[in-house]
C-alpha cells in the first residue's frame, strides 16, 4: 500500500516538474505546445511519450514526423499490417502501453479483430516476421543474410524487399520506442495494476529514479545516501574495473530477475483474473519464444560473431542510401532524427554524449575504431551505465523494475535526454544490422 | 616528347587479382608500375606487369597489427616514389617510407585527429607537405620533417569527407563536408576559409580538381549527383551536373579528356562509370566487373586515358582497359515518347525513321527543326569531333491535341448548360442537343442525337417518305442542317430500316388505312409536303417540324410554338400541358393530332406513347442498339451523354436498362455536375430522373429543426405549438397571432412572423416589429 502511494507521489511529482520545466523554457514552450496541439489534433489524444519529449521540441518535431510517416503515409504495407507489426515489436518487450495503443489503432484502421487474439491468428506472412522481430529486439547481431533470404523467398507468403524494409524500420522504431517508454515510466499509464510491485522485494521503491528531482546528489555520494535500499547491488562496488562491475551487476540483475520471475509465476495466478479484464492488452500473446532475451555481446565475441565496425558500414554512408532507395524519403526523416538528437544541447560535455552513444552501440556489438572505450568508464558513472543498459536491453517492466536503477539526474529533462539517446542509438544499431543483412542479401 | 615516351611504357590488358580482404582505397605510383591497396585488413603493394598483378610488398606487419594499419585512405606521393601516406580509421595519419630497410616501413605517426581520418592528400609539387581531413571536422597540414602538424583548419561544420590540393594553384585546397558544403582554403591562412558554397544536399563524399582547367572542381554526393563547378569567376557556378543512380563515392577526372570523369558508388551499384559531363544522361562507358561496391578508382597514369585501376569490397583489384568497357549508348533506345500536361504527345525518334513520307494521320503534328533555341542546348547540338560520342540526331514531333476537344472539361460544362432535357417535344430536344453537340465539335454525339430523333420520333413520315421514293427531296433539309459525313451513318441506319420496312410496307399501308386516318392523311400529303419542304430550306428545324410546317403552315405553327416557349420559361408547371394538350387534338385537325401527342409525351415523361408509335416502325426494335450505345458512352466515361439520352428518351428506353446501372449513371453525372458547380443542371437532372434513390437526393437535408421559443426545447410535431410547455411558440411579432404557414424571422434578433406582415412592416420601419431595437432587414 505504502509503495502505491509513494508511486502516486512520484508520478504527480514528475508531472509538476514537467510542467514547471515547460514554463521555464518559455520560447521553446510555444513550439512544444504547438507540436502537442498538432499531435492532439491528429490523433485525438496526446500520449505520454510526446509529453515527455516535449521538453526537447526540436527533437519531438522530427520524431512525430517520422512516426507519422511510417505509420500513416505512403508505403508498401497496408495500414493494419503496420500497426500489427508495431504490436509485435512492442510485445517483444512486453510494453503494454504500446501494445494497447497500437491495438486500438489497428482496429481503427480496419484490422481484423481476430488477429488480436494472438500471433497464431495473424496471417502467416506476419508470423514469418516473428523471427527477425525477436532477433532484432534482443540480439540484433544475429541478423543474417539468411533471415532476409528466408523472408523474401517463401513462395506465396513472401515479402517484397520494399515491404520488408518498411517492416524493419517499423520494428526498429517500436523496439527503441519501448526503451523510451520504459525509461520514462510511461508504461505504467496503461497498467492499472502494475505487477512490478507485487514481484518486487519490499526494499525497492519506484520513487528512487525520480528522487533526483528534489535534491542534487553528487554521483559518489548518491549510492551511500541511498545505500540501505541498494545494499545488495552496491556490495560489488570495490572492483576497480567498471566494465567488470557492469558484467557482475548484470549477472546479479539476471539472478534477481530469475528470482523475480519465479515469484512472478507464483503471483501470476493471483492477477490472472484481473488480467482477463485487460485481456486485449496482454502482450505475451504476440510473442513466441518469450525466453529469448538479450545476452552479453562480449561473451559471444569469441564465437563467430564479428564486431560490427562502423567504419565499414555506417548510417551516413551506407544505411541511409539503402533505406532511402527501398523506402523513399524515410532516409531523410531518420537522418533528421539522428541529427537532431545529436544536436540537442547537452548541459554536460559533448564527450559524455558520445560516450553514452558509443556505450549503447558497444552493448549491441557495434564498435568505433576511432573511440577509446576506456573513456566510457571514465565518464559514465556506474549508476548511469546500469540505467542505460537496463533501458536499452531490458525495457521490460516485468523483469527490470526501475527502482534499483540508481542514476539520479539533476533535471528531469536530462533524463529524457538520456532516454532519447538510448532510443536513437538503439534504433540506429538495429537498423545498421538489418540493413547490412539486406545489403549482403542484395550482393549475393 | 617526354610525355610520349612515358605513355609508351604503359601497356597491358584487362586483368584482375584476388586480394585477401576488401579494399578501401588504392593509389598508384608516378611511373604507373605499382599500385598500393589499402583496407581494414590489407595493406599491400602490387606490381603492374604485362600479364597480371604481382604482389611486391606487404606493409601490414606484426602478428596482431594495430588499428593504425586499418586504412580508410591511401596516397602514393607523386614526386617521391618511396613515400606513402595512409589515413587510419582510428584517427591516425601514418607515413610510410619504402626505402626503409626493416620490414616495418612505417615512418611517422600523427595522432592528432580525434576521429577517423577520411582522406589524406600530398601536395602535388611540394615534397614534404601532407594534408588530412577527419571526421572530427578538422583538416591538418603536416610538414613531414616535423613531428606534428604545422597548421590546423577548422571547417566549423561537420565531418570532412575529402581534401584535395589544387593542381594548378600552389596554395589552394578544397575540402568537402558531410553537411553538403565545399570550402576553399589558402594553405597559408588557417584562420578562415576563402570561399564556401553548398554543393549538395547531404554529404559531399568526394571532390577532384580538373587536371588541366584551373577553376574546375568536380564534386560527388550522397544525393546521387556529380557536379562540376567553375571557381574562376567571382561567384562559384555550377556548369555541369550528372545524375547517377546511386550515391557517388569517388570521382576522378579522366586524363587527356577534358570532359570525361569516372565515378563509382558507395552503395548498391557496383559499376564504374565514365561520364562525358556534356552528356549527363547516359554514361560514356561502363565497367561492370566488380561484384561488390567499388571503393577506389584511379587512372593508371596521369597522362594515359586508357587504363583504369579499381579496388573493391569484393576483394579484387582490377585493371580495366578502355577498349573493353561497355558503351551503354550503343544499347540505348533513341526513341522517346511522353505525354504533356495538356494531352500533348511528344515523340522523338531517329531522324532516319522520321524522314519517311508523312502519312495521312499527321494532322496536328509539329516538327521542331534542329537548333530550335527554345529547347535545351544539349537537345540539338553541333557534332563535336572531340566528343567521341556516337552521334544520334533525333527528330522531335509534338502532336498537339486539339483545343476544346480533350483539353480540359470545357465541353462538359458547355454541354451540361446547353443541353435541353425536357420542356420541348422529343424531336426538338434531340434536334437542339444535336446542334449543341455539333457546335462543340463533337460530331459523334451530334449524330447520335440525330439518329435518336429519327429512331424514336414521330414515326410515319420519314420512313414513309422513303417508301415513296422521295428520298432525294426528303433528305434535302437534313443535308442542309448536317454535313454529309455526319449524316451518312444515320442515313445508312435509316436505309437499313427502310429496307426492312419495305417488307412491311404493304401491311403498313393497310394498317394506316384501317386505323389511322391521320397517318393516311399525312401519307397522302406526302408529295405536297416535300414539295413545300424545299421552300423551307433555311429552316434548320427537325423533320417533324418540317412536316408540320408543310402540313398546315398557316395556322398550326404559331399555335404550336407559343405554348412550347412558355413551357421552357416556366418549367415547374410542366404537368399542366398534359391536361391542356389532350384537348388540342380535338380542336385541331386530325392531321395534327399525331404531332401534338408526340410532343405532349416527350415532356410529360409519362408514357402514353405505346399507341402512338405507328406499328410499322416498332421503336422497340432499336432499344437493344440504343442500350448498347448508352453503355458504350458510359464506358467511355461520357456519362453525360448516357444520362442525357436516358432522360430525353424517358420511358422509351428506361425499362431496357436495369435500375442499378441507371442509378449509377445518374450518380456519376450528378457528382460530376456538382464538382463543376453546375448546381442548377444537377438539380434539373435529379428532378427529371426516374430512379427512386436519385429523386430522393432532393429530399435530403430539407428538414429544419426548431426549438420552442419559450422552453428552448426541440419542437416535435407541429411547428407552432410546443408539446412540453403548451405555449404557442411562433407568434407573429406584428399581429400577435400564431403563424401556421410561412414563418419568416430575422437571423439577427430571431423575431419574425407572417411573411406578408413582416414584409410590410419592414417597408415602413427599420426596427424589429417586436420592439427589441434590432435593425432588421428584409431582402
Amino acid at each position: 500500500m505504502i509503495i502505491c502511494t509513494k508511486k502516486m507521489d512520484y508520478r504527480f511529482g514528475t508531472q509538476c516538474q514537467f510542467i514547471q520545466n515547460q514554463v521555464m523554457v518559455n520560447s521553446e514552450k510555444e513550439r512544444a505546445s504547438l507540436l502537442c496541439m498538432k499531435a492532439l489534433a491528429n490523433r485525438g489524444r496526446l500520449d505520454t511519450v510526446s509529453q515527455q519529449m516535449a521538453s526537447h521540441p526540436q527533437y519531438l518535431e522530427s520524431f512525430l514526423r517520422t512516426q507519422h510517416y511510417i505509420l500513416y503515409m505512403d508505403g508498401p504495407l497496408p495500414q493494419p499490417y503496420r500497426h500489427y507489426i508495431a504490436i509485435m515489436a512492442a510485445a517483444r518487450h512486453h510494453c503494454r502501453y504500446l501494445v494497447s495503443l497500437h491495438s486500438a489503432q489497428f482496429l481503427r484502421v480496419g484490422g481484423d479483430p481476430l488477429w488480436l487474439q494472438g500471433l497464431e491468428a495473424a496471417p502467416p506472412r506476419l508470423q514469418h516476421l516473428d523471427h527477425i522481430n525477436k532477433v532484432l529486439a534482443h540480439q540484433p547481431w544475429l541478423t543474417a543474410r539468411s533471415h532476409i533470404q528466408a523472408l523474401l523467398k517463401t513462395g506465396e507468403q513472401c515479402w517484397s524487399l520494399a515491404e520488408l524494409v518498411q517492416a524493419v524500420v517499423l520494428l526498429a522504431h517500436c523496439h527503441s520506442l519501448c526503451s523510451f517508454v520504459f525509461g520514462s515510466g510511461s508504461d505504467s499509464d496503461s497498467t492499472p495494476t502494475p505487477r512490478v510491485h507485487h514481484g518486487t522485494p519490499p526494499g525497492y521503491c519506484l520513487c528512487d529514479a525520480a528522487n533526483g528531482n528534489t535534491a542534487f546528489s553528487p554521483p559518489p555520494a548518491g549510492p551511500t545516501e541511498k545505500a540501505p535500499r541498494r545494499r545488495s547491488l552496491d556490495s560489488s562496488c570495490e572492483v576497480a574495473c567498471l566494465l567488470e562491475q557492469i558484467k557482475k551487476s548484470q549477472e546479479e540483475i539476471k539472478e534477481r530477475k530469475g528470482d523475480r520471475l519465479h515469484s512472478q509465476t507464483l503471483l501470476h495466478a493471483d492477477v490472472e483474473k484481473e488480467d482477463e479484464a485487460v485481456f486485449s492488452a496482454d502482450p505475451s500473446r504476440f510473442v513466441s519464444d518469450p525466453e529469448f532475451g538479450y545476452q552479453e555481446f562480449a561473451r559471444r565475441e569469441e564465437d563467430h560473431f564479428q564486431v560490427f565496425r562502423v567504419q565499414d558500414y555506417s548510417w551516413e554512408d551506407h544505411g541511409f542510401s539503402l533505406v532511402n532507395r527501398l523506402y523513399s524519403d524515410i532516409g531523410h526523416l531518420l537522418d533528421e532524427r539522428f541529427r537532431s538528437v545529436a544536436s540537442l544541447p547537452f548541459p554536460h560535455s559533448p564527450d559524455l554524449k558520445r560516450a553514452i552513444w558509443n556505450y549503447i552501440h558497444c552493448i549491441y556489438g557495434i564498435r568505433y575504431d576511432d573511440y577509446d572505450y576506456g573513456e566510457v568508464n571514465r565518464l559514465l558513472e556506474r549508476g548511469l551505465k546500469l540505467y542505460i543498459k537496463a533501458v536499452a536491453c531490458f525495457p521490460d517492466a516485468r523483469k527490470t523494475p526501475l527502482c534499483p536503477l540508481s542514476w539520479a539526474p539533476v533535471k528531469a529533462s536530462d533524463k529524457v535526454h538520456v532516454n532519447l539517446l538510448v532510443m536513437e542509438a538503439r534504433l540506429q544499431a538495429e537498423l545498421l544490422y538489418a540493413l547490412r543483412a539486406i545489403t549482403q542479401y542484395m550482393i549475393a | 616528347m617526354e610525355k610520349m615516351t612515358r605513355v609508351s611504357t604503359v601497356s597491358g590488358h584487362t586483368m584482375f587479382c584476388h586480394l585477401d580482404a576488401p579494399a578501401n582505397a588504392i593509389s598508384v605510383c608516378r611511373d604507373a608500375t605499382q599500385v598500393v591497396v589499402a583496407g581494414r585488413n590489407i595493406f599491400k603493394i602490387y606490381g603492374l606487369e604485362e600479364d597480371g598483378f604481382t604482389e611486391r610488398l606487404n606493409l601490414r606487419v606484426g602478428r596482431k597489427p594495430s588499428l593504425n594499419f586499418s586504412c580508410a585512405d591511401v596516397m602514393w606521393h607523386q614526386m617521391e616514389e618511396n613515400l606513402l601516406a595512409t589515413a587510419a580509421t582510428n584517427g591516425a595519419v601514418v607515413t610510410w617510407n619504402l626505402a626503409r630497410s626493416c620490414r616495418n616501413k612505417q615512418e611517422q605517426l600523427f595522432t592528432e585527429h580525434k576521429r577517423t581520418v577520411n582522406k589524406v592528400c600530398f601536395h602535388p609539387t611540394e615534397v614534404y607537405m601532407l594534408l588530412s581531413g577527419s571526421q572530427d571536422g578538422f583538416m591538418k597540414c603536416f610538414d613531414l620533417r616535423k613531428k606534428e602538424s604545422v597548421s590546423t583548419f577548422s571547417g566549423q561544420s561537420e565531418s570532412v569527407r575529402d581534401v584535395q590540393f589544387s593542381i594548378k594553384d600552389y596554395f589552394t585546397f578544397a575540402a568537402s563536408f558531410e553537411n553538403g558544403n565545399v570550402q576553399l582554403w589558402d594553405i597559408r591562412r588557417p584562420d578562415r576559409y576563402e570561399r564556401m558554397f553548398t554543393a549538395h544536399t547531404g554529404p559531399v563524399f568526394c571532390c577532384d580538381w580538373h587536371p588541366e582547367d584551373r577553376g574546375w572542381l568536380a564534386t560527388g554526393g550522397r544525393d546521387k549527383m556529380v557536379k562540376v563547378w567553375d571557381m574562376s569567376t567571382n561567384r562559384v557556378k555550377e556548369i555541369y551536373c550528372v545524375q547517377t543512380i546511386a550515391s557517388v563515392a569517388r570521382v576522378k577526372w579522366r586524363p587527356e579528356r577534358r570532359y570525361h570523369l569516372a565515378t563509382c558508388s558507395m552503395m548498391v551499384d557496383h559499376n564504374i562509370y565514365v561520364w562525358d559531363v556534356r552528356r549527363p544522361f547516359i554514361p560514356f562507358a561502363t565497367f561492370e566487373e566488380h561484384k561488390d561496391v567499388t571503393t577506389g578508382i584511379v587512372w593508371r597514369h596521369q597522362h594515359d586515358p586508357y587504363y583504369l585501376l579499381s579496388g573493391s569490397k569484393d576483394s579484387t583489384l582490377y585493371q580495366h582497359m578502355f577498349k573493353d568497357a561497355s558503351r551503354p549508348v550503343d544499347r540505348a533506345n533513341p526513341e522517346g515518347l511522353c505525354f504533356g500536361l495538356f494531352g500533348d504527345l511528344a515523340f522523338a525518334a531517329k531522324e532516319s525513321l522520321m524522314s519517311g513520307p508523312s502519312s495521312a494521320g499527321d494532322v496536328g503534328r509539329k516538327t521542331y527543326p534542329g537548333g530550335d533555341r527554345r529547347y535545351p542546348i544539349f537537345f540539338f547540338k553541333k557534332p563535336d569531333v572531340r566528343e567521341q560520342f556516337a552521334q544520334v540526331s533525333s527528330a522531335l514531333s509534338v502532336f498537339e491535341s486539339e483545343a476544346g476537344s480533350s483539353v480540359g472539361m470545357d465541353w462538359f460544362i458547355n454541354t451540361a448548360q446547353s443541353y435541353l432535357l425536357s420542356g420541348k417535344p422529343f424531336a426538338e430536344l434531340c434536334e437542339h442537343n444535336a446542334q449543341v453537340a455539333k457546335r462543340l465539335n463533337r460530331p459523334q454525339e451530334s449524330t447520335t442525337w440525330t439518329m435518336l430523333r429519327i429512331m424514336f420520333s414521330e414515326p410515319a413520315n420519314p420512313s414513309l417518305s422513303s417508301n415513296h421514293n422521295l428520298n432525294k427531296s426528303g433528305n434535302l433539309p437534313l443535308v442542309n442542317s448536317f454535313s454529309m459525313k455526319e449524316m451518312s451513318a444515320a442515313l445508312n441506319e435509316r436505309n437499313k430500316e427502310n429496307r426492312q420496312d419495305n417488307l412491311h410496307s404493304l401491311e403498313t399501308n393497310l394498317n394506316n388505312n384501317d386505323e389511322n386516318e391521320e397517318t393516311e392523311g399525312s401519307e397522302g400529303q406526302a408529295e405536297y409536303l416535300f414539295g413545300d419542304a424545299e421552300l423551307d430550306d433555311d429552316d434548320l428545324y427537325s423533320m417533324e417540324h418540317d412536316n408540320h410546317a408543310a402540313e398546315e403552315p398557316e395556322y398550326l405553327l404559331p399555335q404550336e410554338a407559343f405554348p412550347l416557349r412558355h413551357e421552357i420559361m416556366d418549367h415547374p408547371s410542366a404537368p399542366e400541358p398534359v391536361q391542356e394538350r389532350p384537348e388540342s387534338p380535338h380542336v385541331s385537325g386530325s392531321e395534327t393530332e399525331n404531332t401534338c401527342l408526340t410532343s405532349t409525351e416527350s415532356f410529360s415523361l409519362i408514357s402514353v406513347s405505346q399507341l402512338l408509335f405507328s406499328p410499322h416502325l416498332p421503336p422497340k426494335f432499336f432499344c437493344p442498339i440504343v442500350k448498347e450505345m448508352l453503355c458504350f458512352y458510359a464506358e467511355q466515361g461520357d456519362v453525360q451523354m448516357a444520362v442525357s439520352v436516358l432522360i430525353v428518351l424517358g420511358d422509351r428506353i428506361r425499362k431496357e436498362i436495369d435500375e442499378l446501372t441507371q442509378e449509377h449513371w445518374y450518380m456519376s453525372y450528378i457528382d460530376l455536375l456538382q464538382r463543376f458547380e453546375l448546381w442548377n443542371v444537377s438539380n434539373e437532372v435529379i428532378k427529371l430522373s426516374t430512379c427512386g434513390p436519385i429523386m430522393c437526393l432532393n429530399q435530403t437535408s430539407t428538414t429544419l429543426h426548431i426549438n420552442c421559443s419559450n422552453c428552448k426545447r426541440p419542437m416535435s410535431n407541429k411547428g407552432w405549438i410546443c408539446d412540453r410547455c403548451h405555449q404557442c411558440a411562433s407568434v407573429c411579432a406584428v399581429c400577435h397571432h400564431v403563424v401556421k404557414g410561412l414563418f419568416v424571422w430575422c437571423q439577427g434578433c430571431s423575431h419574425g412572423g407572417h411573411l406578408e406582415h413582416v414584409m410590410e412592416w419592414l417597408k415602413q420601419s427599420k426596427h424589429c416589429p417586436a420592439g427589441c431595437g434590432h435593425l432588421c432587414e428584409y431582402t
